[in-house]
């Protein structure tokens, strides 16, 4: 029997073991709106494209499954454009399905066009434009193989209203061909074995981990890698959480921002062992003192990725979590003494630290907040200094636990991506921690939250400022403070009982104590609006130009 | 330096863009790229010629690698390898210098493929300096229109540098 096309993509995605699209129609995409009639799938209809993106981006970061959004042609699809960059840069796979105007008017600049593929191609793994209706099917196939698949990313389908409309005879492809798409899973044997010789002569390992470790499944193999050797694992802002945050051997996050003792650590080690990691500029600092008397080791299931920053004296392209596999049964129990002593004390002589003065202080909200969260429960940040104060004071058990927009760096991301996660594990707890002015990107997500009665416990660590950016013209603009003042900020405990949310603004440290038990307990969504001292920076931070072993406190 | 390399591509709409992108991105001027079908109608090679810094141009070939439609890339630079390229010039000429012309184009191997009143046009076929050298001579007389194909490069002997039937193959050093 032959059904439409917008039918055969609904049936696909049912193949697929879609159970959640996040979206928003309009004229385009009406014809697989339509289609949706008849179909287990859940559509959750957000507020604004941008929160599909990133919705369906935090329902694949906390599922592992492919994401899935939609919208509708030109300004739908151009709405998505930020959730699809910030999947790309931090590997989400995801698939996004577009509308588009019909093949004869494809490319006349009619009403609601844009050239979404060509506008994606450098945002996308992959991207299709349906132009055969026969096609559809194995284009869906092949969008969700190479959006999971290797190097994970997000893969667009652009679907023209005719196509959408027009009859096919309906059958799901078993096996697809790609002949330019063939990801290296299995690290080479001789380099496996370089490896562990390496490994086994070094006296001052260090692991570097990196997001690779969640998406491979990799976290086991990390922690058996680590006690094996005894060596201190470091992580990125990715890598939270794939690697017990209370095991002595964690150092914490490197970087501009990470603890002294791990960029101290990575500074004095002689094996960098970097898994599933890519010496991104945020980490690296000045490239020449970047683990300057180590030999570095690098396993990541991305060949372009090896080598692109730094010069690697080991590489290994292959999936994490089987190089690791391969590696274990190649060492031997190792203790490293004097070099975890040398760490430990590193950790005496340089931890984090904050002043309390009397102000609220953000620092002091995490680690009361650390103290009393559940230890499966997942926290969503936006982008800014709350982020990098979260990625250091809180501990996590377990990987996709912490979901941060990483290489984009996307304000906004937050609380769609709360949303989505929510969506994807309603059993676990949701903690928003987000600033006032990334709160205020795509606050309209409220809507969606409450709509779905979700339960978030959203936390804004309000300063009515763009701290980052306050913080940066501080260092480097002479305290030239230009628009990083947020003069007008709606109350936003008023806010959330708008939205059918408790509210509560917090203005001390005793408050914040008083009210935390209850607020995490309760069974509706709440926004706590926590007054935090405005003039609290980030640190440690390493200035432009220095090496990771020059921050200042 | 200058980089030669050989790019088998699925012969798919926008592939073209996909791999020009990602040279773009990073800055680089392509000095030339031709591209046409292969035996394999399903399949296009591309030569690209790009001068930049080794390390980079290696980054630039590892990305190209990871597009969906790229089946192989090689930097075929310093392997042995014949390149080709085919030249058009329409030149000048006066009654009085069409002799000279033509010993010159026979000189090279060339040809003349259409005449007119005051213009002599020539094809040419051959490496980088032989085209340089021809363009050279015929610069006195004047060069009204002058277009060329670009690059196209093989390797010799039996090593291919480019499968048009199966799989990727890492071959970027």
């Amino acid at each position: 029997m032959e059904i439409t096309v917008a039918e055969a993509l609904v049936r696909c995605l049912e193949q697929e073991g879609v159970e959640m699209i996040f979206g928003y129609p309009g004229g385009a995409i009406l014809p697989v709106y339509d289609a949706l009639n008849n179909t287990s799938i859940k559509h959750v209809l957000v507020r604004h494209e941008q929160g599909a993106a990133h919705a369906a981006d935090g329902y694949a970061r906390v599922t592992g499954k492919v994401g899935v959004c939609m919208a509708t042609s030109g300004p739908g699809a151009t709405n998505l454009i930020t959730g699809i960059a910030n999947a790309y840069m931090d590997s989400v796979p995801m698939v996004v399905i577009t509308g588009q105007v019909a093949t004869t008017q494809v490319g006349t600049d009619a009403f609601q066009e844009v050239d979404i593929t060509g506008i994606t191609l450098p945002i996308t793994k992959h991207n299709y434009l349906v132009k055969e209706p026969e096609q559809l099917p194995a284009i869906v196939k092949k969008a969700f193989h190479i959006a999971a698949t290797g190097r994970p990313g997000p893969v667009l389908i652009d679907l023209p209203k005719d196509v959408a409309e027009a009859m096919i005879e309906f059958i799901y492809p078993k096996t697809i061909e790609l002949s330019g798409y063939k990801p290296t899973y299995k690290g080479h044997t001789s380099m496996v074995q370089q490896a562990a010789r390496l490994i086994m002569k070094a006296e001052r390992p260090v692991i570097y981990a990196g997001g690779g470790i969640r998406i491979s499944g990799a976290a086991p193999e990390l922690l058996q890698l680590a006690e094996t050797i005894s060596a201190p694992v470091t992580h990125t802002l990715m890598g939270l959480g794939c690697f017990p945050g209370k095991h002595p051997l964690c150092l914490g996050m490197l970087g501009l921002h990470g603890t002294r003792y791990a960029n101290q650590a990575v500074t004095e080690c002689d094996c960098l062992i970097a898994v599933g990691a890519r010496f991104d500029d945020r980490v690296v600092a000045k490239i020449s003192g970047f683990a300057p008397t180590a030999k570095i080791i690098h396993v990541d299931i991305d060949p372009a990725e090896i080598g692109k920053n730094l010069r690697i004296h080991l590489p290994i392209v292959g999936d994490v979590k089987n190089v690791l596999r391969a590696i274990q049964p190649l060492l031997e129990i190792k203790d490293n003494t004097p070099w975890v002593k040398r760490v430990q004390e590193l950790k005496k002589e340089y931890p984090l630290q904050y002043s309390r003065d009397g102000l609220l202080k953000p620092q002091f909200i995490l680690e009361k907040l650390n103290e009393l969260k559940d230890d499966s429960a997942i926290v969503v940040t936006d982008v800014g200094q709350h982020q990098m104060w979260a990625a250091q004071y809180l501990r996590f058990a377990e990987p996709r636990s912490f979901l941060s927009s990483g290489g984009l760096g996307a304000m906004g991301f937050c609380l769609p991506a709360a949303v989505g996660a929510k969506l994807g594990a309603p059993d676990k707890d949701v903690i928003v921690i987000i600033g006032d002015g990334g709160f205020q990107m795509t606050m309209q997500e409220l809507g969606t939250a409450a709509e779905q009665l979700l339960n978030l416990k959203i936390f804004i660590l309000n300063n009515h400022r763009l701290g980052m950016v306050r913080q940066l013209q501080e260092f480097y603009y002479d305290k030239r403070y230009i628009s990083a003042d947020l003069q007008f900020n709606p109350d936003f405990a008023e806010l959330a009982k708008i939205y059918g949310m408790e509210g509560h603004t917090v203005t001390t440290e005793e408050q914040l104590e008083e009210i935390l038990p209850q607020v995490l307990a309760s069974p509706t969504s709440v926004i706590i609006n926590c007054m935090i001292d405005p003039n609290e920076n980030v640190m440690p931070m390493i200035l432009s130009g220095s090496t990771i072993s020059e921050a200042i406190d | 330096m200058r980089h030669t390399l050989a790019v088998t591509v699925e012969n798919n709409p926008g592939v073209l863009t996909r791999v020009a992108g990602l040279f773009s991105r990073r800055g680089f001027n392509i000095d030339s790229l031709a591209v046409g079908r292969t035996e394999n109608p399903r399949v296009s090679r591309m030569t690209i010629i790009v001068e930049g810094d080794d390390m980079v141009v290696e980054q630039v070939a590892k990305q190209l690698h990871k597009l969906i439609d790229v089946i192989k890339i090689s930097d075929i630079t310093r392997n042995a390898y014949v390149d080709r390229e085919l030249v058009m010039i329409k030149v000048h000429a006066e009654p009085s210098a069409r002799a000279e012309i033509m010993q010159l184009v026979d000189i090279f191997r060339a040809r003349i493929v259409d005449v007119g009143p005051k213009t002599l046009t020539i094809e040419v076929t051959g490496d980088e300096g032989k085209i340089d050298a021809i363009e050279l001579s015929l610069r006195p007389f004047g060069i009204k229109e002058l277009v060329r194909t670009g690059k196209i490069a093989m390797l010799r002997g039996v090593k291919n540098s480019a499968k048009n039937n199966s799989q990727k193959e890492e071959d970027v050093k």
